[in-house]
């Protein structure tokens, strides 16, 4: 386990935010905390003082979650074309590969956790809001048959606004495609664990991300098919405080566990370790 | 009064001439077959006309024109003894989902579909196909059934999407599309999908992991609303027109992009101007599919269909 030193904070009051050095500093969005950002990683990226969980990329998660050096990346040159022909979609993904370092939204691979092997998929909100298109839905694809023919677990930790508009019905029917692709993984008693951060939505909260044989999710994480805003204006009302919160969804018996960050790494592990045994770590929780 | 869109009217209002004519020449006792059969010829011309060039976003407001025929039509059309069996039996019985047991010239099968109302009153009772879990789980329920007792499932397509609102997300829409999505591809039956109007996102797809998508010829399946997309992307619904041109969403787009296997052919101006037409054309196709999966074992029907769908999607790199 490791021990987090309890890091210093400040409050600044809302009018001095002007004067705050861009890029330093993080505002809470739930308590509206100020903190330095070196310390707010240290925390996990989640806020000392009301444990609202940021949202993180592919990088913190790997770093947060698998043993040390364990990751190896697959099928990383699999990268989404454009097969409507939709108007400034290429020069939207250049410019997000750009920004963001990354070649895609969603990252698989394999890996430990605490010593048990794992297939692992990580999807980063900063591409597109992680939406599904057709190199999305091939690599979750491709992962769910590597877990399949390497005997191995699958560990999807999902984020996403849905399927990609400009990749169209290609993007719809990755749906289709995740979820068709899992019968292997049942059939072959393997494990399939998704793990739900903000925000889980539409085309993939409807697809891959609720067929999990366990769904944990993260704490405060939106997860839903429809997004609050649509709704709200939808039924011309505001939602109820809480309304499609990670905790909304357990309540309600749609996932199995909340989890907190500073939790994640245990837990998958204990899981991984029920389904296996103690026997199949490679190194010692 | 039927409803009329705006590229109809020059159409309509050519017919309603020729009908005011003949009622004419009837009354006065006055032979203008000459001027009368004049006109239908310009009639027959401009029908060609107007409907060889559809726009995209023509295609979408006949894909949602109130007239056009919905599931339980069809079901009226193409099915004898058509039983509806109701319920999720979980929850309740959700009215925008339409299912039962027919016979299709003369075999037993399961129909499944989404159900739009004929009017403003039974809209709202039927939510305007909009389905809540229930209606997916319902669905799912008769086709599980249909399994047990090896009857092919004909599943209609017919909805704006899936219902947004409070109930649904607590009783997970999520879980029950994914669901559906999942066990429709696991189902040792031949499963027929028919995307009869507007097939709208996930909540169309629900219904529709088949082992052949059919799509009538003026019917349109896309990822979001056109008006959806032009607000997301351009801050602006009002560029719906542009968006459905750019979402790839007709009929014709999608057999392109191997989305759907076939495309049903309407009559000369819309199913809606002619539901028997529509129909009988449709039942070419449906008794054609169903005859082409007859004898496919079970397996097989189950490999293929799995295939169908693992291979959706061109991936550069
Ligand atoms: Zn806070």
């Amino acid at each position: 386990m490791i021990v987090f030193k309890k890091p210093k904070y400040v409050t600044v009051p809302q009018e001095d935010k002007k004067e705050m050095p861009e890029g330093l500093w993080s505002k809470c969005p739930k308590c509206g905390l100020i903190i330095y950002k070196k310390d707010m990683a240290k925390n996990l990226h989640v806020c000392i003082k009301c444990g609202y969980h940021f949202r993180i990329g592919v990088e913190e998660r790997l770093q947060f979650t698998l043993d040390e050096g364990s990751f190896v990346e697959c099928d990383a040159e699999l990268v989404a074309d454009n097969p409507l022909g939709f108007p400034n979609y290429p020069e939207k993904l250049a410019e997000v590969r750009q920004t963001t370092g990354l070649s895609e939204a969603v990252v698989t691979g394999e890996g430990s956790i605490l010593g048990y092997r794992t297939v692992v998929g990580i999807m980063d909100s900063r591409f597109i809001m992680a939406s599904m298109g057709a190199a999305v839905g091939e690599k979750v694809a491709r992962a769910v048959e590597r877990a399949c023919e390497r005997q191995l677990p699958l560990i999807l930790f999902i984020a996403s606004g849905g399927a990609r508009m400009q990749e169209g019905m290609v993007a719809l029917m990755q749906m289709a495609k995740t979820a068709v692709v899992l019968k292997h993984i049942n059939a072959a008693g393997l494990l399939y664990v998704t793990v739900l951060t903000d925000p889980t939505t539409a085309g993939v909260s409807a697809s891959f991300a609720m067929l999990g044989d366990i769904i944990i999710a993260e704490p405060g994480a939106l997860i839903g098919f429809t997004g609050p805003r649509v709704i709200e204006q939808t039924i011309k009302q505001k939602l109820p405080e809480g309304f499609q919160t990670a905790e909304f969804l357990q309540q309600h018996g749609m996932i199995d566990l909340v989890v907190p960050r500073c939790k994640m790494r245990e837990t998958l592990a204990r899981i991984l370790m029920l389904h296996q045994g103690r026997e199949h770590s490679a190194g010692s929780p | 009064m039927p409803a009329v869109l705006d590229f109809e009217k020059p159409l309509i209002e050519l017919e309603s001439k020729i009908a005011e004519l003949t009622s004419f020449s009837e009354e006065k006792g006055l032979d203008l077959s000459d001027e009368i059969d004049n006109l239908k010829r310009r009639a027959d011309e401009l029908k060609s006309s107007i409907f060889a060039n559809l726009t995209p976003w023509q295609q979408v407001q006949l894909a949602r024109h109130p007239d056009r025929p919905n599931t339980e039509d069809y079901v009226r059309m193409l099915f004898e003894d058509f039983l509806e069996l109701h319920g999720d039996r979980c929850y309740s019985d959700d009215p925008a989902i339409y299912g039962g047991i027919g016979l299709f010239q003369g075999t037993s099968v399961t129909v499944i579909g989404h159900l739009k109302g004929r009017d403003t009153k039974e809209n709202v009772s039927r939510n305007f196909g909009m389905a809540h879990p229930e209606g997916f789980r319902k669905a799912l329920r008769l086709m599980e059934q249909a399994e047990k007792f090896r009857r092919p499932v004909i599943s209609f397509l017919d909805t704006p999407g899936a219902h947004c609102g409070i109930g649904a997300e607590e009783r997970g829409q999520s879980q029950a599309i994914a669901q559906n999505l999942l066990r429709m591809s696991v189902l040792r039956i031949p499963i027929i999908v028919i995307v009869i109007g507007e097939g709208g996102s996930g909540g169309a797809l629900a219904l529709g992991v088949g082992n052949r998508t059919l799509m009538l010829e003026h019917a349109i399946f896309s990822v979001i609303t056109p008006e959806g997309c032009a607000s997301i992307l351009w801050k602006d619904a009002a560029r719906a027109r542009e968006a459905a041109e750019a979402l790839k969403l007709t009929a014709q787009d999608l057999l392109s992009l191997r989305i759907v296997d076939e495309v049903v052919p309407e009559p000369l101006g819309g199913a809606h101007r002619d539901p028997y037409a529509a129909a009988d054309l449709l039942r070419k196709s449906l008794a054609r599919n169903l005859e082409s999966l007859k004898d496919v074992p079970p397996e097989e029907l189950v490999q293929r269909r799995y295939a169908k769908y693992r291979n959706i999607g061109s991936v550069g790199g």
